[in-house]
C-alpha cells in the first residue's frame, strides 16, 4: 500500500466521510482510512431504529453527502449509496497507530504492519474509540467494560454500572431485567439524564429492580480468586465506605480525547483538563503544518457540524477562502453594528467584552451567538418590564443598561460594559424581579433561555461566574438595595449555593441552626408537627427566605423546611448577617416584621388543620412548581362541562383541559390542565425548541410543533395531548339552536399536533374555562395565593 | 377566590332585581286607573314592555353561555343576573296582568312564563344545593374510576368462578351480563337498580334456571354466602370468601354510582323544561303581542 496521496483521512465518521465524499467529488488523489470494516461505526453502534436529530437546526449543511434527522438505518444507507457514487476511496481495517513528518511529506502506520504516505493529513477519529476510564486500580480488568452492545447477553449477575447519564441509566435498566444492578452517580442527582429514563429508573428503584449510591465514587476493585463473585468493589459514599461484590461494572463515563495519540503526532493541547481540545486555526489546521482535525476531536460533537468541517477542510488544503457557512447567517445578524468590524472581529469582540463567555470555546461561543439576537435599542427603551415573564440572558457588549430595583423609589443601578443581566429570571423560571432601561448606545446580546442553560451545564467556569453574580445581586435587592456593594462582601463570600432533591428536608424542627436560606429556584414548604401529625403551615417560592428566625437569635428552629421540588437556595452564614443588620438599624427592622407577618400566618394557619391538609394536598400535587393552575370547587360545580366546550371551541376542537380527572380534597378539585410550571418539563427535550414561555406566563407550543410527542411524555401532569390538525368549527347560532359539535379529522394517520392549555394568550378577556364558568366554580390562580385559598375554605 | 354565581359582585343583581320589584309593587299600589287595572294602561303597558324585554333578554343566557369568545361580562355575571331578574319578572310580569285571568292567549302566556320562572328557581336551587351532595357522595372518585374498578371486580370475578363450578360459575356470570345501570330518564332519576342474575331452580325434579332481581348485588350475595355455608371443601371455601368479598365491593360501588347518577340525573333534568317551556312562552309571547295590538 506503498502509495503518495495528496490527502489522507483518518477515521470515516461524519467528518471524516464528508472530507473525502469532497475530495473524490474533486478529483483529488485521496484515502479514507477505516479501522473497522464499515463506515461511521460510532453511529453503526447507535441501538437499532434509533432517531437522529439534524441538529443544530439554524445551521444549513455542506458537504457533498446528503444528510437529514431520520433513522439510524436511513442515515447510513445514505452515506453507502452515495460513498459509492462519489467514488471515495477506503482503506478497510486500517487502524492507524502512528502519524510522522510534515506537510508534504507524512507518513501513517497502521496496526498491520503497512503504511501509507500522503502530503495532508486529516484526523476526524472522534471521541468514542476513547472512553473515559474509571481512574482506580483494577480498570482494565477483562471485567470492567465501557461499553454495552447487548444487554442481554448477561444473566444473574451482580452488575455495577457507573455513570449518571443517559447511557448509563439506559444500560442500568436494560441489564436490570436479568441482573441485580447498582447504580453508582457521583453526585446527589441524576441532572443530565432525559425525563423518561428517570421515571422508569424511579420505577426501577421503587420495585428494588436497581439499587442507586448517590454521591459516591469507586475506591477500589479487588479482584477475588475464588470467591462467589467476581471481584469486590470498595464505594466511597456520603455515610462512609462501603464493600460491594460484583461479576461486571459497566463504566459509562463519556468519552475523551484519545490525547496520547494525538500528542504523538506532534499536535499540542491547550491545557492539562481531559476535556480539552487542540488548538486549532480558522482552518482546522493543527500546530503541525499539514495536519488538520475535525469533529468531535476538535469539540465538534454535532454531525452536521462535522460534516461541513469535512468540506471545509479540503477548501482549506487546496488554498481556497472559504468562509464558514454561518458566515452569512452571522454576517446578517451583525449588520448595522456600530464596530466597523468583520464577521470574525465582532466575535472576538463580543467574546472578550462579556465576562461571563470568557471561558467559552470559541466554536461553542459561534453557535451560542448564532442562536442569540444582537439588539441596538435606543436610550431609555425597556428591554424586559418587572413581571414580565421572559427568561431570556442579556449580557451588555457596550454601553449600559439602567435597572430600576426600587418600583417605589424609582432606583436604579448601572449595569455596565461586560456584565449581564436577566439570570434571576433565568434561573428562577420566575417573573423578572426588576425593569431594565436601555442607556446611550449601547449593544446587547440576548441569549435564549434553552441555549444558555445547555451552557450553563457543560462549561462549569461560566456557571461558576454567573452563580457568583447572582448571589451578589440576589443579597443586593432582597436585603440591601440601598447598601454598597463592597459592604456586602462578607456576606456574598460567606454565601453558597446548595441543592435538594424534592422532598429533601433543609432543617427540621427542633434542630438547632442559624442558616438563612434564599430560594433562587424550585419551592419550599414550611411545616411543623401537631398533634403528632406534620401540619404544612405556608409555600415559600423562589425569590422568598426562610430560616430569618435562627439568625435573629432564636437558634432552636420552631418549624421543618422542605424541598416541594428540586429546588436551589443560596445559604447565609449569621454572622456577617448580623453584622448587616447591626450596621442597618431599618433593615433589621424590616426583617423581624416580615418574620411577625410569617408567624402571626403560621399561627393561623395552626388553629385550621383542614388549611394545612389542603396545602399539603396542592403540594403532593406538584403544584408547587406551578405558576398558574386551574381550580375547582366541587361545591359550586354543576358538572355542566361549560369550561371543557368553551376549551374545545376556542381551540380547534380539541379540550386542553378535562374537568372530571385529577384528584380532589375537601371540595377543591385539581383537573387535569397545565399549571405553567416555573420549568418547564416539556420544555427539556423538544426538537425544534417549539416551546416557549410567554411574557405574561403562558408555556405555549408554536405552530412548528413536529409532533414527536416528547413533551406528552416528558410532563409528568399528562396535561399534553397529541391532537389531529384541522376540522371545522360550527358557528355560535348553530351551536345554540343545533348543539352542533367540533368536527374533528377522523383519518387515523392523520398528522398531529401537541397541543396543551395556552391560557388563551390569544384571547381577549383571559382564559375561555374560566370566563365560561357559569357557577363561578373554576379559578386560575397562581401558587402565591394558595394561602388565600386555603384559609377561605 | 371561589364564589358563587348567587352572591356575585356581592349581590348586584339581588338588590337590582329587588328595587325593580319594589318599585313595580309600588306603581301599582299608587297607580289608579280608570277602570280595574290592566296591561292597557299606561302601567300596564309599561310593566309589560319591561316584562316582555327581560324575557327576550333571559333566553339570550342560552346564547352568552356559548359565545365563547364574548366579553360583554362573564357567563358567571349573567346567570347571576339570569336568577335574579327572572324572579323578578314573577311580579312585573304578574302586575302586567292587573290579575285578569281567562282562558285565553294571554293567560297562557303568563301561566307558561311561571311555569319557566318555577323551574328555574328549582334550577337555582339544585345548582346551589347538589354540587355538594355529588362530592360528597363521590367521596374522591370519579365515575370513570367507577366503572373501570367494577370491570377489574368483573374481571377478577369471572377467573375464580373458574375454579368452583356449577352453579356458582353461571350465577357470577349471568349476575355481570345481567347487571344493569342507567337506562332512561325514570331509571336514571329512580336510582333503582335494575341488575338481574340468574339462579337454578329444582322444579318437579327438573333442574332450570330462572332470572331473578339482583338489586345491590344482594341476591348474588344471599346465594354466595349460602354456598359458603354449605361448603366442605376448605379451597373452595377459600374461593367463595374471596368472591364474597368482590361482590361486596361492588354493591357498594354500585350504591354509589346509583345515587351519583340519580343526584346527577335531578340536578339536569330541570333545563328538560326549562328550555322547551322558554321556547313556547317565546311563541305565546308573540302571539299574546300580535293580537293585542291586532285588536287595538
Amino acid at each position: 500500500m506503498e502509495n503518495r496521496f495528496e490527502v489522507v483521512i483518518v477515521g470515516s465518521g461524519p467528518a471524516g466521510l464528508s472530507a473525502a465524499g469532497r475530495a473524490a467529488e474533486l478529483g483529488l488523489s485521496h484515502l479514507l482510512l477505516e479501522s473497522t470494516t464499515h463506515l461511521a461505526n460510532t453511529i453503526q453502534r447507535y441501538q437499532k431504529g434509533k432517531h437522529v436529530m439534524a441538529e443544530p437546526g439554524l445551521l444549513p449543511l455542506r458537504s457533498s453527502l446528503p444528510f437529514d434527522a431520520g433513522s439510524r438505518e436511513d442515515i447510513l444507507a445514505v452515506w453507502l449509496k452515495n460513498a459509492k457514487k462519489l467514488g471515495i476511496k477506503v482503506g478497510w481495517n486500517a487502524d492507524v497507530t502512528a502519524i510522522s513528518g510534515q506537510r508534504g511529506d507524512f507518513v501513517l502506520q497502521t496496526r498491520s504492519g503497512k503504511s501509507v504516505r500522503a502530503k495532508h493529513v486529516v484526523l476526524a477519529i472522534g471521541l468514542q474509540g476513547n472512553p473515559r476510564k474509571l481512574g482506580v486500580p483494577g480498570e482494565d480488568q477483562p471485567f470492567v467494560q465501557y461499553q454495552l452492545d447487548d444487554p442481554d447477553e448477561y444473566q444473574n449477575e451482580e452488575i455495577m454500572v457507573v455513570g449518571a447519564g443517559d447511557s448509563a441509566i439506559e444500560n442500568a435498566l436494560a441489564l436490570a431485567r436479568q441482573n441485580k444492578v447498582s447504580l453508582i452517580n457521583r453526585r446527589d442527582e441524576f441532572a443530565r439524564a432525559k425525563e423518561g429514563n428517570l421515571s422508569l429508573l424511579e420505577d426501577a428503584i421503587e420495585r428494588g429492580r436497581i439499587r442507586v449510591f448517590f454521591n459516591s465514587s469507586l475506591r477500589s476493585i479487588e479482584v477475588q480468586g475464588n470467591g462467589e463473585h467476581r471481584a469486590q468493589v470498595s464505594l466511597s459514599t456520603g455515610e462512609g465506605e462501603v464493600q460491594v461484590p460484583v461479576d461486571r461494572i459497566i463504566a459509562r463515563l463519556g468519552a475523551i480525547p484519545p490525547r496520547d495519540f494525538v500528542e504523538s503526532c506532534g499536535i499540542q493541547f491547550p491545557n492539562k483538563s481531559t476535556n480539552a481540545v487542540p488548538e486549532l486555526t480558522h482552518q482546522y489546521e493543527s500546530n503541525v503544518p499539514g495536519l488538520y482535525v475535525i469533529g468531535a476531536l476538535a469539540g465538534y460533537p454535532l454531525i452536521k457540524q462535522a460534516m461541513n468541517q469535512g468540506y471545509e477542510v479540503i477548501e482549506h488544503i487546496l488554498g481556497r477562502d472559504i468562509k464558514p457557512v454561518d458566515h452569512g447567517l452571522l454576517a446578517k445578524k451583525f449588520s448595522g453594528l456600530p464596530f466597523g468590524l468583520d464577521v470574525e472581529q465582532t466575535l472576538e469582540k463580543i467574546k472578550n467584552n462579556v465576562l461571563c463567555f470568557g471561558p467559552v470555546n470559541s466554536l461553542r461561543f459561534r453557535e451560542l451567538i448564532l442562536e442569540s439576537e444582537v439588539h441596538m435599542p435606543k436610550a431609555g427603551e425597556v428591554i424586559f418590564s418587572r413581571n414580565d415573564y421572559t427568561n431570556s440572558f442579556y449580557s451588555v457588549v457596550e454601553g449600559s443598561v439602567e435597572v430600576e430595583i426600587d418600583e417605589q423609589t424609582g432606583k436604579r443601578v448601572t449595569i455596565g460594559e461586560g456584565q449581564f443581566f436577566g439570570e434571576m429570571g433565568l434561573i428562577s423560571g420566575r417573573r423578572r424581579n426588576a425593569t431594565v432601561y436601555a442607556g446611550r448606545y449601547c449593544v446587547l446580546v440576548e441569549t435564549p433561555r434553552r441555549t444558555m442553560l445547555r451552557l450553563l451545564s457543560s462549561v462549569d467556569e461560566v456557571r461558576r461566574r454567573i452563580d457568583q453574580v447572582f448571589i451578589l445581586r440576589a443579597i443586593h435587592s432582597q436585603f440591601a438595595p440601598n447598601a454598597n456593594l463592597e459592604d456586602l462582601a462578607d456576606l456574598v463570600n460567606s454565601a453558597e449555593l446548595r441543592q435538594y432533591a424534592p422532598g429533601e428536608v433543609l432543617f427540621a424542627e427542633g434542630e438547632s441552626g442559624d442558616e438563612l436560606h434564599l430560594v433562587r429556584r424550585g419551592s419550599l414548604t414550611v411545616s411543623r408537627y401537631l398533634q403528632g401529625r406534620e401540619v404544612v403551615l405556608s409555600y415559600v417560592p423562589a425569590g422568598k427566605y426562610v430560616g430569618e428566625m435562627g439568625l435573629l437569635g432564636n437558634s432552636r428552629r420552631t418549624a421543618s423546611v422542605r424541598a416541594v421540588v428540586p429546588t436551589e437556595t443560596v445559604v447565609m452564614k449569621s454572622e456577617p448577617f448580623l453584622a448587616l443588620l447591626e450596621r442597618d438599624p431599618k433593615l433589621k427592622a424590616q426583617v423581624q416584621t416580615q418574620l411577625q407577618a410569617r408567624l402571626r400566618a403560621n399561627a393561623s394557619m395552626e388553629s385550621s388543620s383542614e388549611g394545612g391538609e389542603l396545602l399539603s394536598f396542592l403540594m403532593r400535587q406538584g403544584l408547587g412548581e406551578a405558576t398558574d393552575v386551574l381550580l375547582i370547587d366541587e361545591s359550586l360545580c354543576v358538572r355542566c362541562d361549560n369550561c371543557e366546550t368553551a376549551c374545545a371551541s376556542t381551540h380547534g376542537g380539541t379540550s386542553r383541559l378535562n374537568r372530571e380527572a385529577g384528584p380532589s380534597y375537601a371540595s377543591i378539585h385539581v383537573p387535569t390542565s397545565c399549571r405553567h410550571c416555573e420549568h418547564p418539563h416539556c420544555m427539556k427535550d423538544c426538537p425544534p425548541d417549539a416551546i416557549s414561555r410567554n411574557a405574561s406566563g403562558e408555556v405555549v407550543i408554536a405552530d412548528n410543533c413536529i409532533g414527536c410527542g416528547n413533551c406528552e411524555s416528558n410532563c409528568p401532569y399528562g396535561v399534553i395531548q397529541m391532537a389531529p390538525i384541522g376540522g371545522s368549527q360550527p358557528g355560535l347560532w348553530s351551536r345554540v339552536l343545533f348543539g352542533a359539535e367540533h368536527k374533528k379529522v377522523k383519518a387515523k394517520d392523520a398528522p398531529k399536533r401537541a397541543v396543551k392549555c395556552d391560557m388563551c394568550a390569544n384571547l381577549k378577556g383571559g382564559p375561555a374555562c374560566v370566563r365560561a364558568c357559569p357557577t363561578g366554580a373554576a379559578v386560575r390562580i397562581s401558587p402565591e395565593q394558595f394561602i388565600e385559598l386555603v384559609r377561605e375554605d | 377566590m371561589h364564589g358563587s354565581f348567587l352572591s356575585h359582585r356581592g349581590g348586584f343583581w339581588f338588590w337590582f332585581a329587588l328595587v325593580l320589584v319594589l318599585a313595580s309593587v309600588v306603581a301599582y299600589v299608587w297607580h289608579e286607573p280608570i277602570g280595574l287595572p290592566n296591561g292597557g294602561t299606561w302601567l300596564g303597558y309599561t310593566l309589560g314592555t319591561i316584562a316582555a324585554l327581560l324575557i327576550v333578554w333571559l333566553t339570550l343566557f342560552g346564547v352568552r353561555k356559548r359565545a365563547y369568545y364574548s366579553r360583554i361580562g362573564s357567563v358567571k355575571g349573567w346567570l347571576s343576573a339570569h336568577v335574579y331578574l327572572g324572579g323578578s319578572l314573577l311580579v312585573v310580569g304578574t302586575l302586567h296582568s292587573g290579575f285578569q285571568f281567562g282562558l285565553n292567549i294571554h293567560t297562557l302566556a303568563w301561566l307558561l312564563m311561571v311555569l319557566v320562572i318555577v323551574s328555574g328557581f328549582y334550577g337555582g336551587w339544585v345548582y346551589w344545593r347538589y354540587p355538594n351532595r355529588i362530592t360528597r357522595n363521590r367521596d374522591g372518585m370519579t365515575r370513570d374510576l367507577i366503572f373501570r374498578e367494577i370491570a377489574d371486580i368483573d374481571r377478577k370475578a369471572s377467573l375464580i368462578v373458574e375454579g368452583l363450578g356449577s352453579p356458582a360459575d353461571r350465577m357470577v356470570i349471568s349476575a355481570i351480563q345481567l347487571f344493569q345501570v342507567g337506562g332512561g330518564v325514570w331509571q336514571q332519576l329512580g336510582g333503582r337498580d335494575r341488575s338481574r342474575m340468574m339462579i337454578s331452580e329444582v322444579r318437579k325434579k327438573q333442574k332450570s334456571w330462572k332470572r331473578v332481581s339482583n338489586s345491590h348485588q344482594q341476591r348474588l350475595l344471599d346465594e354466595l354466602t349460602g354456598l359458603l355455608s354449605r361448603s366442605t371443601d376448605p379451597k373452595e371455601a377459600a374461593l367463595l370468601q374471596e368472591l364474597i368479598d368482590l361482590v361486596s365491593r361492588k354493591a357498594r360501588l354500585v350504591k354509589q354510582l346509583l345515587k351519583d347518577i340519580r343526584l346527577q340525573g335531578l340536578m339536569e333534568i330541570w333545563l328538560y323544561c326549562h328550555i322547551p317551556l322558554t321556547l313556547a312562552l317565546l311563541a305565546t309571547l308573540t302571539a299574546h303581542i300580535v293580537s293585542v295590538f291586532f285588536y287595538w
